[in-house]
């Protein structure tokens, strides 16, 4: 028996896109198998290793009655649970469907309705079973994947930072789109962790780390709608990878029933 | 110290040239992301000639303007802070070998920076980090080797925007010490006052003539005609005690509402000087790297003892932050934390003017 720790990698309704950061960690991963067997991996392997882990790592949000029941035996079978990406933290894109019609979207989008069984909601993993830790993203950040792992493999507590997109514009250079541009940007009200690409890109930040700490969407949407910035530019924006994040789906709320009045 | 010279605008090449020679790498006001930020420059082309800048709170704009000036704008997002205070430093390394582990202090190289075009608020924000940096019994040896090995050229403001209280906090607009060489940009070139031996050095040879009384006066008007766009003011009166009196006011919580928490207005501040220090170690943990990194009051785990937030709303994280820049900075450092330049209020992306909060929490008007 090998005294590595076991890994173990799953996805529920998801893209891949963060398991795809995990083997986008070219230069880290040899070292990192050396300290961790990796045990479960479909995307990576096709021998597929059985529990128990000793860390699991969980993408995508729970979809299905089977999500249901297997999200269940992974955390029974793992004795830490990280969740990776927007919609294991926060349901994902496909969260958009929770509050609306699910039959009208099942129509809207697949040609044979009657195949589809699915749960009218996509929810986050922590609301069906204890997380250990939500690692934020669209896709997550490789840079912190590989670092939460190697913190967990030396018995660090895992964290990482949870300001503002906009501290990292500021210490990279990164000259407000909002401010000298007038684009809508989510930066002031996102959690940092991408390195603060899209403005650098002259792009407002789309939020793919959901919600800072403490984050006030309303108070940034007041000020972006007053600044002839229409409410139909504003939800959607607020409706990404992280619609269903409480903050930003109670600033989106807010936004369509100002409209309304 | 000799008396004001005159720099024909066609000669300001020669200025920059004589402080390429002597090795100094000039940064100075550019034209980049749509605003004038800090940067190096290899030639006066590179200056934001014919430009000027539009700011509100939470609106920053570039414009072209009808004249050729060199230096026709105020300050814009970045500060100087950037380069005598770094955003990112390392501070030290631990490697672990077969004697066990070896601890070395790391040093960024020195670099003889020429800062163009610093203006008063800036000056005085120096000073300000100056005494954070430099008194006591704790000298930061890195800023104090950055700011030795600086060269500082200052600016005559000849403009004010609609968000500088320099007035207010007497930072400015006229520059008065603190420089090796101080411009004020006339019509046909810089009226040139020498602040240090080593501005005179740098100066001497490119032959410069004294500036006429004519200079002179037209240099007083432009510092009038600045000081008279100053619009905004904050009462400074006792204001350490006014707002120290009033920590529960109820004004608090209204600026707390629109308050994001972003960091924003700390970042962009010339004298904000927190930082966080953390160890970051290599993969197979054989080198661990204290790296320094800005950090903000605004920040939740900036305000973490024993790893729980002591300012755990943003009410009392914004609170700290006006009342240690604008009160608490006299109890620690002896004088007021603020500069009047108005970047907090113009880089707010919800445009909260800390002169109205101010006021609105202590009353403005005396």
């Amino acid at each position: 028996m090998s005294n590595k720790l076991r890994l173990g990698v799953f996805k529920f309704a998801s893209c891949d896109g963060c398991q795809l950061s995990l083997l986008n960690a070219e230069d880290e991963l040899l070292a990192l198998a050396e300290k961790l067997e990796i045990a479960h991996f479909l995307e990576a392997s096709s021998i597929i290793g059985a529990g128990p882990f000793d860390v699991s790592l969980v993408e995508g949000s729970i979809s299905t009655e089977a999500d249901l029941q297997r999200i269940k035996d992974v955390r029974r079978l793992s004795k830490t649970l990280i969740t990776i990406g927007a919609c294991a933290t926060s349901g994902g894109i496909q969260a958009l469907r929770n509050g609306a019609s699910y039959e009208e979207f099942v129509r809207a989008v697949y040609p044979s309705p009657e195949f589809i069984h699915s749960l009218e909601t996509a929810t986050p993993i922590s609301q069906h079973v204890p997380v250990d830790f939500e690692l934020r993203g669209c896709p997550v950040n490789t840079k912190q994947l590989v670092q939460i792992l190697v913190d967990h493999l030396h018995g660090r507590r895992i964290r990482v930072p949870n300001h503002s997109v906009c501290r990292d514009c500021k210490l990279s250079g990164t000259v407000c789109v909002t401010v000298a541009r007038g684009l809508p940007c989510l930066g002031p009200v996102t959690q940092a962790g991408c390195g603060a690409i899209c403005p650098e890109f002259t792009r407002g930040c789309y939020g793919c780390y959901g919600p800072a700490h403490q984050s006030n969407p309303s108070s940034l949407m007041a000020w972006l709608s007053g600044h002839q910035h229409p409410v139909e530019q504003l939800v959607p924006l607020l409706q990404n990878f992280n619609a269903a994040a409480p903050a930003f789906s109670n600033a989106a709320k807010e936004l369509q029933e100002g409209a309304r009045r | 110290m000799t008396s004001p010279l005159f720099l024909p605008v066609a000669e300001l090449p020669k200025l920059l040239a004589r402080l390429l020679e002597l090795g100094y790498k000039v940064i100075a006001p550019t034209i980049d992301q749509e605003a004038i930020v800090y940067s190096e420059i290899q030639s006066v082309e590179d200056l934001p000639r014919g430009w000027t800048d539009e700011q509100e709170p939470g609106h920053y704009r570039i414009k072209p303007t009808s004249n050729d000036r060199y230096f026709d704008y105020v300050v814009g997002p970045h500060s100087w802070k950037k380069y005598l205070f770094p955003p990112l430093q390392l501070i030290s390394r631990a490697i672990s070998g077969e004697e066990g582990w070896t601890f070395e202090t790391c040093s960024d190289a020195p670099e003889q920076l020429a800062f163009l075009g610093v203006r008063a608020c800036e000056l005085a924000a120096m000073k300000i980090q100056d005494r954070v940096f430099l008194d006591g019994a704790y000298v930061d040896t890195g800023y104090q080797r950055r700011r030795e090995g600086s060269f500082v050229i200052a600016v005559n403001c000849s403009v004010a925007s609609p968000n500088c209280f320099c007035t207010s906090m007497n930072s400015g607009p006229r520059c008065k010490t603190g420089f090796d060489l101080a411009l004020t940009e006339l019509d046909d070139g810089m009226f040139v006052e020498v602040g240090s031996s080593r501005g005179q050095d740098v100066i001497e040879p490119l032959s410069l003539h004294a500036a006429t009384t004519q200079h002179l006066n037209s240099a007083e008007n432009l510092y009038a005609r600045t000081v008279s766009q100053v619009s905004k003011h904050l009462n400074t009166d006792d204001l350490r005690n006014r707002l120290m009196s009033n920590l529960n006011d109820g004004k608090w919580d209204s600026v707390a509402e629109r308050c994001l928490s972003c960091t924003n207005c700390t970042m962009v501040c010339p004298t904000c000087f927190c930082s966080h220090v953390s160890e970051v170690p290599s993969l197979d943990e054989t080198v661990v790297e204290r790296q320094r990194k800005w950090d903000s009051c605004f920040n939740l785990e900036f305000t973490a003892v024993h790893g729980t937030p002591v300012r755990n709303d943003v009410r009392s994280r914004y609170r700290q932050w006006l009342t240690h820049k604008l009160a608490t900075w006299h109890d620690q450092f002896g004088e007021s934390g603020c500069v009047g330049c108005g970047r907090c209020i113009t880089w707010c992306p919800v445009g909260i003017d800390l002169t109205v909060e101010v006021n609105a929490i202590c009353g403005g008007e005396s």
